[in-house]
C-alpha cells in the first residue's frame, strides 16, 4: 500500500505548469497583456493546451474534486484569454470610426427611412394641424412644460428667444449643453431599447417628438418667423435630428429582427442584428455629443442667420458623405 | 459501464431521482467545446446571483453619485451663485455617465465583469464561445434602459398620481416588470439585453489548488503508520464516488466534531475496530486514500461506482 496514487502522481507531474499558467493569467488580468514578457506570451498557448489536456485526463482518472474543479476554472479562464479579444481600446475606436460605424449606418438605410418617416411625418401632420387651428398646439404641449414660447406670447418675444446676445456666460452655456446632451441621449437610448418590443414603442416615441417639433415650427411659421426659426433649429438640428432618426432606426432593426426572423431562429436573429444596432445607437450618442456642442456654444454665440444656415448645410454634407459615400476598398 | 447490468425498473427510477437530487446544479451547466476538442463545463449564474450582483452594483453607483454630487456641490459653493450652472452641468453629465457607462466600462475591461459580478464570481461571456465584442457589451447594457430604469420611472412617478395616470403607471409597471423578471423565465437565465447581445453570464470563481487530502498519496507518511491502516476489499467497496466527494469536503472544510461523527459512522458501517490512539483525522485520511485508490482503479477499467447503492 505504499505506492503513490496514480492520480496523485499525475497531479504532481503537471502541477507546476498549471500554477504557472494561473500566475500568468492573474498578471495579465491585473496589469494587461503588456505586463507579460515575450517568453510568457509564447509559453501561454502551450501551457493552455497542456492544462486542457490535463483536464481531459483528470476527468477520466482522478476522483479529486478539487483538482478537477480547479482545472475546470483554470481552463475556462485561459480559454477566454487565449481566444478572447486582443485589440486595444485605441484600435477598436479607430476601426469603429473608420469602418464599422458608417457601414452599419449604411446597411440600415431601410429602418432609417422608416424612422425618419415616423419623426418627420408626425412633425408634418402636427405642423399642418396647428396652421389650421392653433388650438392644436395645446394638445401637444402641456401648459407647464412648454415655458413661455406658446401661442399666447407676442411675436417680438418669440423672435427674441431665437437670438441671444453673447454675454460670455460660458458657465451657462456649458450647463445648457451638458443638460441637452443628457436629455437627448436619453431619448436616443430609449428609442433603441424600446425597439425590443417589436419596434412599436419606438415609433410612438419618434412620432411624439415629431409632433412636438412640428407644432413648435407651426407656431413660429404662423408669426412669419419661419426663416429665422429654421436657422436656429438647424444649426444643431441637422446633427441632432439625424442622430435621433438613427437611434430610432436601431430600434426598428431590433424590432424587425425579432418580429420577422426569417429563416433563423428568433434568438439568433435578435443576436445577429442586436450588435450592429447597438453600434448605430452608440454612433447616435456620439452625434448627439456634437449636436449638444453646436447647440450649447454655436447657437448661442452665432446670431447671424446666414452663418447658421451655412453651418447647418456643412454638417448635413459632412454626415451624409461620412455615412453614405462608398468607402475606399480595403 | 453500469448501464449494462440488469436492474429492476424501480431501481433505475430510484437512481435517476437520486442522481438529480445529488446534482441540483446540473441544469445550470452548459458545454463549451474548445477548438482543442475538450468540453469545458460552464456554469450559468442563477437569477438570484445576478440580482445580487446588480444590487451591489447599484449600491456602488448610488454611493458614487452621493459622494460625487456632494463633492461637485461643495466645489461649486466656493464660486458662490455663479457656480450653480456649472455645478448643474457637471452633475448632469456625471449622473448620465454613471447611469449608462458604469456597466459598460467595467464589462469592456479585462475581467468582463462589474465589481458586483466580481464579488459573486461571475463574468459576461459570448454565448457562442467566441470573443465578447464591444458591441455586445453596448447592446446588453443599453437595454437596461427598458429593463431597469423604465420600471423604476413608473414606480417613482406612478405613486401619488391622479386616477388615470395611476392606472397607466400600473399597466406600465406590469409591462416593464415582464422585462425585469425575464431572466427567471428562460432556461439560460438571459435578460433581454443578453438575448439581444448574444451574451450570458457565467461563473468564473477563484478556486485554489489545495493540498491533496489523500495524505499526499501517502508519500509523507512513515511506513509503520501507513501499514496501520489496511482495509479489506469489502471495506473499500462499501462506498462510491458520491461518498468519496462528501468525505473530501469533510476533510477539507469541516469542524472536528463533524469529522468525528463522520468517522464514527464510517467505522460502524465498515466494521472497523479503532486501534488505541487512532485519531479521527488519520483514520479518515487513510480511508479516503484507500477508497480513492480503489475507485480510481475501477475507473481505469471503465467502471464508475456512482454511490453506495451502486452495486458495480
Amino acid at each position: 500500500m505504499t505506492e503513490l496514487l496514480k492520480s496523485y502522481r499525475f497531479r504532481e507531474e503537471r502541477e507546476a505548469d498549471w500554477q504557472k499558467l494561473d500566475r500568468l493569467l492573474a498578471r495579465a488580468e491585473r496589469r494587461g497583456v503588456r505586463a507579460l514578457s515575450d517568453e510568457d506570451m509564447l509559453a501561454l498557448p502551450r501551457l493552455y493546451r497542456h492544462a486542457v489536456s490535463s483536464l481531459s485526463v483528470a476527468r477520466s482518472i482522478s476522483l479529486d474534486q478539487n483538482v478537477i474543479s480547479y482545472l475546470e476554472t483554470l481552463c475556462t479562464k485561459a480559454y477566454f484569454f487565449v481566444y478572447g479579444t486582443r485589440s486595444t481600446i485605441g484600435e477598436r475606436l479607430a476601426s469603429f470610426l473608420r469602418r464599422d460605424w458608417p457601414n452599419a449606418v449604411r446597411a440600415a438605410w431601410a429602418p432609417t427611412l422608416l424612422s425618419a418617416a415616423c419623426l418627420f411625418g408626425a412633425a408634418a401632420v402636427a405642423f399642418l394641424l396647428c396652421l389650421i387651428d392653433m388650438d392644436w398646439f395645446w394638445s401637444f404641449h402641456s401648459p407647464g412644460l412648454s415655458g413661455e414660447r406658446t401661442p399666447d406670447a407676442t411675436t417680438d418675444y418669440l423672435r427674441s428667444t431665437l437670438y441671444t446676445e453673447a454675454t460670455g456666460l460660458d458657465g451657462m452655456l456649458s450647463a445648457f449643453s451638458a443638460q441637452l446632451f443628457s436629455h437627448n441621449s436619453g431619448i436616443a437610448l430609449f428609442a433603441f431599447a424600446l425597439g425590443f418590443m417589436f419596434g412599436a414603442p419606438t415609433a410612438l416615441l419618434l412620432a411624439y417628438n415629431g409632433v412636438v417639433l412640428g407644432s413648435f415650427c407651426a407656431l413660429f411659421w404662423s408669426r412669419g418667423l419661419g426663416y429665422e426659426l429654421a436657422g436656429w433649429l438647424l444649426i444643431h438640428g441637422v446633427t441632432e435630428l439625424f442622430a435621433i432618426v438613427l437611434a430610432g432606426a436601431a430600434g426598428f432593426m431590433i424590432g424587425g429582427a425579432i418580429a420577422f426572423p426569417g429563416h433563423k431562429s428568433r434568438l439568433a436573429s435578435a443576436r445577429d442584428t442586436g450588435q450592429s444596432a447597438a453600434m448605430v445607437a452608440v454612433g447616435a450618442m456620439v452625434m448627439l455629443f456634437f449636436a449638444a456642442l453646436l447647440e450649447g456654444f454655436g447657437r448661442q454665440l452665432i446670431n447671424a442667420d446666414p452663418v447658421r444656415y451655412a453651418i447647418a448645410g456643412t454638417t448635413a454634407v459632412l454626415w451624409g458623405a461620412y455615412f453614405y459615400l462608398p468607402a475606399r476598398a480595403g | 459501464m453500469t448501464a449494462a447490468r440488469p436492474r429492476s425498473p424501480a431501481d433505475a427510477k430510484d437512481r435517476s431521482v437520486r442522481a438529480a437530487a445529488g446534482q441540483p446544479l446540473r441544469r445550470y451547466e452548459r458545454d463549451l467545446v474548445t477548438p482543442e476538442g475538450t468540453v469545458l463545463k460552464l456554469r450559468l449564474a442563477t437569477a438570484s446571483e445576478r440580482a445580487g450582483a446588480v444590487l451591489i452594483d447599484f449600491l456602488i453607483i448610488f454611493l458614487a453619485l452621493f459622494v460625487g454630487l456632494a463633492a461637485i456641490g461643495y466645489a461649486a459653493a466656493g464660486f458662490g451663485f455663479e457656480g450653480l450652472n456649472l455645478a448643474l452641468a457637471l452633475a448632469s453629465v456625471f449622473v448620465f455617465a454613471m447611469r449608462n457607462f458604469y456597466f459598460i466600462a467595467f464589462e469592456l475591461g479585462r475581467r468582463s465583469a462589474t465589481p458586483g459580478k466580481r464579488v459573486l464570481g461571475l463574468r459576461v461571456a459570448a454565448r457562442n464561445g467566441g470573443r465578447l465584442s464591444a458591441n455586445a457589451v453596448f447592446a446588453r447594457n443599453f437595454l437596461r434602459e427598458v429593463e431597469v430604469y423604465l420600471p423604476l420611472q413608473f414606480l417613482v412617478f406612478g405613486v401619488g398620481g391622479d386616477g388615470v395616470n395611476g392606472w397607466i403607471a400600473l399597466l406600465g409597471l406590469l409591462w416593464s416588470g415582464l422585462f425585469l423578471f425575464f431572466p427567471v423565465f428562460n432556461r439560460d437565465k438571459l435578460r433581454a439585453g443578453d438575448l439581444l447581445a448574444g451574451t450570458w453570464v457565467i461563473h468564473a470563481p477563484k478556486i485554489r489548488l489545495d493540498k491533496d487530502v489523500s495524505g499526499n498519496g501517502r508519500a509523507g507518511m512513515p511506513e509503520s503508520a501507513a501499514n496501520a491502516y489496511v482495509f479489506t476489499p469489502a471495506q473499500v467497496g462499501t462506498y462510491g464516488i458520491h461518498e468519496l466527494h462528501v468525505l473530501e469536503d469533510v476533510l477539507r472544510k469541516s469542524a472536528p466534531e463533524v469529522r468525528s461523527s463522520v468517522a464514527e459512522r464510517i467505522r460502524k458501517k465498515i466494521g472497523w475496530q479503532a486501534a488505541p490512539g487512532e485519531t479521527d483525522l488519520a483514520f479518515l485520511e487513510a480511508y479516503y486514500a484507500a477508497l480513492r485508490r480503489h475507485l480510481e482503479q475501477k475507473l481505469l477499467l471503465g467502471t464508475r461506482k456512482i454511490d453506495k447503492f451502486d452495486a458495480g
